[in-house]
């Protein structure tokens, strides 16, 4: 008799589900500690859907291709100089922000997804968790193996796991994916499987990947579309998360609408550096962070809540902050980092005219009024050898750990945005009133934060000069400031010179 | 003659990342596999303490009572990072589903005897259950633990222990012709049949350690360097010897698996008992503690599988390991 034949879906359901039991040495509630405590209450695990769908036979066997033609790609720009190839060594300054604050926070998501992978009491939860901790680490890997060349060719690359644990400006990435981290497993999917993965994940992976290709950033593009695949794996997770979660019980529903709020507002505030690096460091620019807000987030999230909303969900609070913040949100990081560039791992500099008149283009209602005019005072310093640079330390907001460089873009573009909670007697600034609710639900967990300039005052970062703070950093002189006339710039020039005699020389040796 | 048509080379300002120039020395090259697992994980200045977790930080080496100078000093024998494994993997379940295949297109695990199909349904389907918690046990390593050196190779080890209970599970379904009957029954056998309560009493029991280093020898070192041996070597060449050929086939990732996972099993134990005597007490203490406990637990699962020879099997792998932790050391 002929076996019958089995769906592909019962067939996944007999290999992932069914192996998990209710243990009767040891109570569930000890074996699964975590997995109550927010409050969020799971009725039956079993109504979980597993988004993946992947045995791991055939996961070897897919991921295994890609890495092939990943590392093929790698081994062969890397010998033959694919950096040549780059529009210009400005763009790389990029790559060098992607290593030292993306790349750590995927290995973040790898230790921690195999945090729930390990304690979600649902077997297809977990093992949902466990494929995209393993992809997460592929994404690290990659990623740190793919700029390896361009480490061996530009600064400010070569120390990045030291650096994402000290320096100022990458406490903003490290200090959201920890309050992510240090949150319970499921306010930690939704920040990052939702509003990271789902929400926001195009307004970080379209910028660069964008970026890359337009750059000549061969190496880039690659693990970028090979991460893509796992990438949409994960979307499809977070989707599947938030209606999981608030489908099994109504008292859910706000809890999940404050992770939300919160982490659309986390992650949203970390994109401040993708839209410097979009619209000041890509010297070709594919689209304006204004333009790819609009896009990704404005329309495809209100389509996207317009459907949550029969699940009783709401865009997440202060969207309407953030839509206006995107006229001005890439000039005002760009200049905080350019005052302040002497003290980053990247270089920095003035738009040229042609890149200035591109800004004043996307950004009609915002760039020619209140950011060309500083901006040309910085050339004309520059042009006399007054290169400007600030040399005191920023006020931190306490939640985002960004410089308070943020203007009240709804009242009065020109004042600082600032607000202030008491607690236990003491003051803590905040940038608006999206880091300021964050505080005050939770100010223990806030005052907790290693704010680098405090940190810096009291002495922990090497010394009180800025200087031996930059040593503590393990920053080479040749890292930072400004990129004209830098160390990179100067090799640069070197390689545009020489790049007609390399073919040259492969013309000679054809010849003969 | 030669002609060289390779671009004219660009001298590079430096062979690799700091970070891995300060453990291999300035001015060498460093190996994908270093690159990849040197200092990955932070190591400082954590913002907030866990909510699920107030006494330590996100990662910490209090979760663990071994200590190490260097978390970095076990290096993996196989060299896996992300790519190296999953290219090792790809290879090996080809030739898996080759021979699953195979079997399943001539029916030979219909045709063997039926004490033999016995032993399929009542030993080899519910030990899915003990993968599962071995999936589990490495899970919380990668959670808890310290250091990518370590925590990548449990990364690695989960996936497996998937893989080889979703083998199990294959197994079953090719046995009762795609059926899930047999997997019902086996979870029914792991959960009330008395040869396998021990066992089960002892999965629960690693499920709430609280060191994660005591996870990593009761799972990864005794559980199966007891249950791999016994199963996949003495029981799987047993059946071999009255003539049933397919377990070998069926159950050849398993054994290659186990011979490589050995490999690094071995280096970690070697390494972080010649760190101290400290660890090596507190390894010596865990690993006789559980053989005690799990060669116990198998004795009567060893017993219904093996006939009259289980106990002194389970005996003779208990002692063949705890000589192999001896040569390391412990």
């Amino acid at each position: 008799m002929a076996a019958k034949r089995l769906n592909m879906r019962k067939r996944y359901e007999a290999l992932t589900r069914g192996m998990g039991w209710e243990t009767t040495h040891q109570p569930m509630d000890k074996v699964f500690p975590y997995d109550t405590y927010e409050g969020i209450k799971i009725k039956d695990w079993d109504k979980w859907e597993d988004p993946f769908r992947l045995a791991v036979d055939s996961y070897w066997k897919y991921q295994a291709e890609k890495d092939k033609k990943l590392y093929a790609i790698m081994d062969s720009f890397a010998q033959n100089n694919g950096q040549l190839n780059l529009s210009d060594a400005r763009y790389i300054n990029a790559m060098k922000l992607f290593i030292q604050g993306v790349t750590p926070l995927e290995y973040g998501a790898h230790r921690h997804y195999a945090h729930l992978g390990r304690h979600f009491r649902g077997e297809g939860a977990r093992v949902a968790c466990q494929m995209q901790s393993i992809d997460e680490l592929r994404h690290a890997q990659t990623q740190i193996h793919t700029l390896s060349h361009y480490n061996k060719h530009f600064n400010g690359m070569h120390d990045p796991w030291h650096m994402s644990d000290r320096v100022w400006y990458l406490s903003v990435p490290k200090s959201y994916f920890e309050d992510a981290m240090t949150g319970g497993p499921f306010e930690f999917i939704t920040s990052v499987s939702f509003a990271f993965e789902y929400v926001l994940t195009n307004l970080l992976f379209v910028p660069f990947m964008s970026g890359a290709a337009f750059n000549g950033d061969q190496a880039t593009v690659t693990f970028g579309f090979s991460a893509q695949s796992d990438e949409s794996r994960h979307m499809t997770l977070g989707l599947e998360i938030i209606k999981f979660m608030v489908e099994q019980h109504e008292d859910n529903l706000p809890i999940v609408q404050r992770f939300i709020d919160k982490h659309f507002w986390r992650a949203y505030r970390v994109l401040g550096l993708v839209a410097m690096m979009q619209d000041y460091m890509l010297p070709n620019s594919p689209m304006s962070w204004k333009a790819a807000w609009d896009i990704y987030f404005t329309e495809n999230c209100s389509a996207l809540f317009d459907d949550l909303g029969r699940y009783g969900l709401r865009m997440p609070k202060y969207h309407e902050v953030a839509t206006a913040e995107a006229e001005h949100l890439s000039h005002q990081v760009w200049a905080t980092f350019y005052n302040y560039g002497h003290a980053a791992a990247f270089h920095t500099w003035m738009p040229d005219v042609k890149k200035m008149d591109w800004l004043s283009e996307k950004y009609p209602n915002t760039f020619d009024e209140y950011y060309r005019p500083r901006f040309e005072t910085f050339r004309e310093m520059e042009a006399a050898g007054e290169r400007h640079y600030i040399n005191g330390l920023p006020q931190l907001c306490q939640v985002c750990q960004i410089p308070m460089v943020f203007t009240d873009v709804l009242n009065d573009p020109t004042m600082v945005s600032r607000r202030v909670s008491i607690h236990n007697n003491s003051k803590y600034h905040t940038c608006g009133d999206g880091c300021r609710d964050i505080f005050e639900f939770e100010p223990e967990k806030y005052i907790q934060a290693w704010l680098p300039v405090h940190q810096i005052y009291q002495g922990n970062c090497g010394g009180s000069e800025v200087s031996e703070v930059l040593d503590w950093y393990n920053f080479q002189p040749e890292d930072g400031g400004e990129y004209v006339g830098s160390a990179d710039h100067q090799r640069w020039q070197e390689w545009k010179g020489t790049a007609e005699s390399v073919s040259d020389d492969r013309t000679q040796a054809h010849a003969s | 003659m030669s002609i060289d048509i390779s671009a004219k080379a660009i001298p590079p300002i430096r062979q690799t990342y700091a970070h891995v120039a300060r453990r291999i020395g300035e001015g060498k090259p460093g190996s994908r596999y270093q690159e990849a697992t040197f200092d990955l994980q932070a190591t400082t200045n954590f913002h907030y303490r866990p909510l699920w977790d107030k006494d330590h930080d996100i990662y910490d080496t209090g979760r663990t009572g071994i200590e190490m100078q260097d978390w970095y000093a076990f290096k993996d024998p196989r060299q896996f990072y992300y790519s190296a494994y999953t290219a090792a993997r790809a290879k090996q379940q080809e030739i898996a589903d080759t021979n699953f295949s195979f079997v399943e297109k001539r029916g030979l695990l219909q045709a063997i005897p039926v004490e033999a199909q016995r032993i399929v349904r009542e030993i080899f389907i519910p030990l899915r259950h003990v993968e599962w918690g071995a999936n589990m046990n490495n899970c919380a390593i990668t959670d808890c633990g310290y250091g990518t050196a370590i925590t990548q190779v449990s990364t690695f080890n989960s996936m497996d222990r998937l893989g080889i209970a979703q083998y199990l599970t294959r197994i079953s379904l090719i046995l009762e012709q795609n059926e899930t009957t047999g997997l019902d029954a086996a979870k029914q056998d792991w959960l009330e049949r008395d040869i396998w309560q021990d066992l089960r009493h002892v999965v629960e029991d690693t499920f709430v350690l609280e060191d994660w280093f005591e996870t990593m020898v009761a799972q990864n070192i005794v559980m199966d360097g007891l249950l791999y041996p016994l199963i996949y070597q003495h029981l799987v060449d047993e059946l071999l010897a009255s003539g049933i050929t397919v377990m070998p086939l069926l159950t050849q990732f398993m054994s290659e698996w186990y011979a490589e996972t050995e490999r690094w099993t071995n280096t970690l134990i070697k390494v972080t008992a010649a760190e101290s005597d400290a660890n090596k007490t507190l390894l010596s203490k865990w690993a006789s503690h559980w053989n005690d406990r799990i060669s116990d637990a198998l004795v009567g699962i060893a017993n219904d599988a093996l006939d009259k020879n289980g106990e002194a099997t389970v005996k003779q792998v208990s002692h063949e390991l705890m000589q192999r932790l001896q040569k390391q050391g412990v």
